[in-house]
């Protein structure tokens, strides 16, 4: 495959959260602020290129029976890092994502891409694989922070631009929007959206509903 | 790949992971502890600034600045409630000292309010002074809620009852729920509340639900965040411990009276 197919898939036709459905625990909480959804991004990214890169290069020597181990063992030791790293140079931001760094390991996103692609491909198309679905990942999640942050709180990345009706301004921000059910709406509409541009992601009906055979009994 | 099943191999990749990986993560967390550290003590003198209502300042003029032109700490002994210099403050580790059994006083289950097991003889406290004496007087304040310890801070106003803000600096209570402790709109409750009734026993308490502004005492309640019950409970509990007879109690008295 090529580098180029392996980066960019992810983001529209095969999107982790939008087709696989994956990761939405983190997109709900995370997106409520532009800064904190991009870090958790970066961060994110960068676990799953790595843990496919560590995973594809131990792919040939790890036993059967105890790979999803090797497999959790990498990632975590990769997310105690990045969470080692954030608290040193982001720290308020490390304290607003909380517990959300800690569960990039339980993220399904990085199991299911080191499970999938990384036990079975060489190190570099893991590493790309990764870092595309990292995209993926994030062309979601900065997509929703973005409305969220914007209709919700009137700003984007703590810049004010709709000027807020308690402070004098017209705009009345949509409190729902600062709730993490709120992304759940506009994660159906998004995937609404590319379904609708990309007819392919539609899946067949699991049942189709039977014309009515039996004549309806008559009123009396 | 029959060979990759050995007992052996098995036994050979989970150790050599498993050492590689140990490595990794503890490089990691050695070469990155100064840094953190200083973001800590950063994020702590920030928090006592906030509770004081000094936030604006210190984000304009830098927390360093603000904290050492504002903040003047002192030692206190909570049992004989005053000002000492038993210890240096600039290095005194009171959490250090809460653990060690020398230095701190266990406590029984009734006088225990707060769930913190013991509690250290001495502890500091932050006073912003201003050209008329003390301006505002903050006090650490930690206590177990649902999942954690919260450690934070509650500042008072000069006359020692009105509550100027409160805030937790760590806590690990869950996010969205237990964690809106940290939330501004939440934390603007306490403003204004009063701490000791006319008895003079400290009746500030989180309750169930909303506070009715009509309600006899409603200057001493505050409303409990709603989906976090236990820890609600938590913070008034802890409140109730340190501005008691175990906690500030003496102290604030002595002081009020010019005698700490």
């Amino acid at each position: 495959m090529k580098v180029k197919e392996l980066l960019f898939a992810p983001v529209f036709s095969n999107n982790p959260i939008a087709l696989q459905i994956l990761g939405i625990c983190s997109a709900l909480a995370v997106t409520s602020k532009l800064s904190v959804t991009l870090v958790m991004c970066i961060a994110l990214t960068s676990v799953t290129a790595f843990s496919n890169l560590f995973v594809s290069l131990v792919r040939n020597h790890a036993p059967g029976n105890i790979r999803i181990i090797v497999q959790m063992t990498i990632i975590a030791s990769l997310v105690i890092v990045v969470d080692e790293v954030l608290k040193a140079y982001a720290y308020e931001i490390s304290k607003q994502l909380s517990v959300f760094v800690g569960l990039i390991i339980t993220n399904c996103i990085v199991m299911g891409r080191a499970e999938a692609f990384a036990m079975k491909n060489p190190p570099l198309a893991s590493f790309f694989d990764g870092v595309g679905n990292g995209l993926g990942y994030s062309a979601i999640l900065i997509a929703l922070a973005v409305i969220r942050e914007l209709f919700g709180s009137g700003s984007l990345l703590g810049h004010q631009i709709l000027p807020l009706a308690t402070e004098g301004g017209w705009y009345t921000p949509n409190g729902l929007l600062l709730m993490p059910p709120s992304a759940f709406f506009l994660i159906g509409l998004f995937i609404w959206g590319i379904r609708v541009w990309k007819k392919d992601q539609i899946e067949a009906p699991d049942y189709k509903m039977a014309p009515n055979t039996k004549p309806q009994a008559q009123e009396v | 790949m029959a060979s990759n099943d050995s007992i052996k191999k098995t036994l050979i990749v989970t150790i050599l992971l498993c050492i590689v990986c140990s490595v990794v993560v503890s490089t990691a967390a050695v070469l990155l502890r100064p840094v953190q550290e200083k973001n800590k003590s950063l994020d702590f003198k920030r928090n006592i600034l906030a509770a004081a209502g000094l936030a604006d300042e210190a984000s304009s003029q830098g927390v360093e600045v603000v904290f050492s032109d504002r903040v003047k700490t002192r030692a206190v002994n909570f049992d004989k409630g005053t000002f000492t210099d038993e210890v240096a403050v600039a290095e005194y580790d009171q959490r250090k000292a809460s653990k060690d059994p020398a230095r701190s006083e266990d406590l029984t289950a009734d006088q225990d309010l707060a769930k913190i097991g013991s509690r250290e003889n001495i502890g500091l406290v932050y006073m912003i002074e201003g050209d008329s004496g003390l301006e505002t007087l903050v006090l650490p304040i930690r206590g177990y809620g649902l999942w954690s310890t919260l450690y934070g801070f509650m500042a008072l106003d000069s006359d020692l009852n009105t509550v100027v803000g409160l805030g937790f600096y760590e806590h690990g209570e869950t996010p969205g729920l237990g964690g809106e402790v940290d939330n501004p709109a939440w934390k603007a409750l306490w403003e204004g509340k009063e701490v000791y009734g006319d008895d003079g026993d400290a009746q500030l308490n989180v309750i169930k639900g909303m506070v009715d502004a009509n309600t006899p005492n409603a200057e001493h309640k505050v409303d409990g965040l709603s989906g976090a019950t236990l820890t609600s409970r938590g913070v008034g509990n802890l409140v109730q411990f340190w501005l008691g007879e175990n906690g500030y109690k003496t102290f604030l008295a002595n002081l009020k009276k010019g005698e700490a």
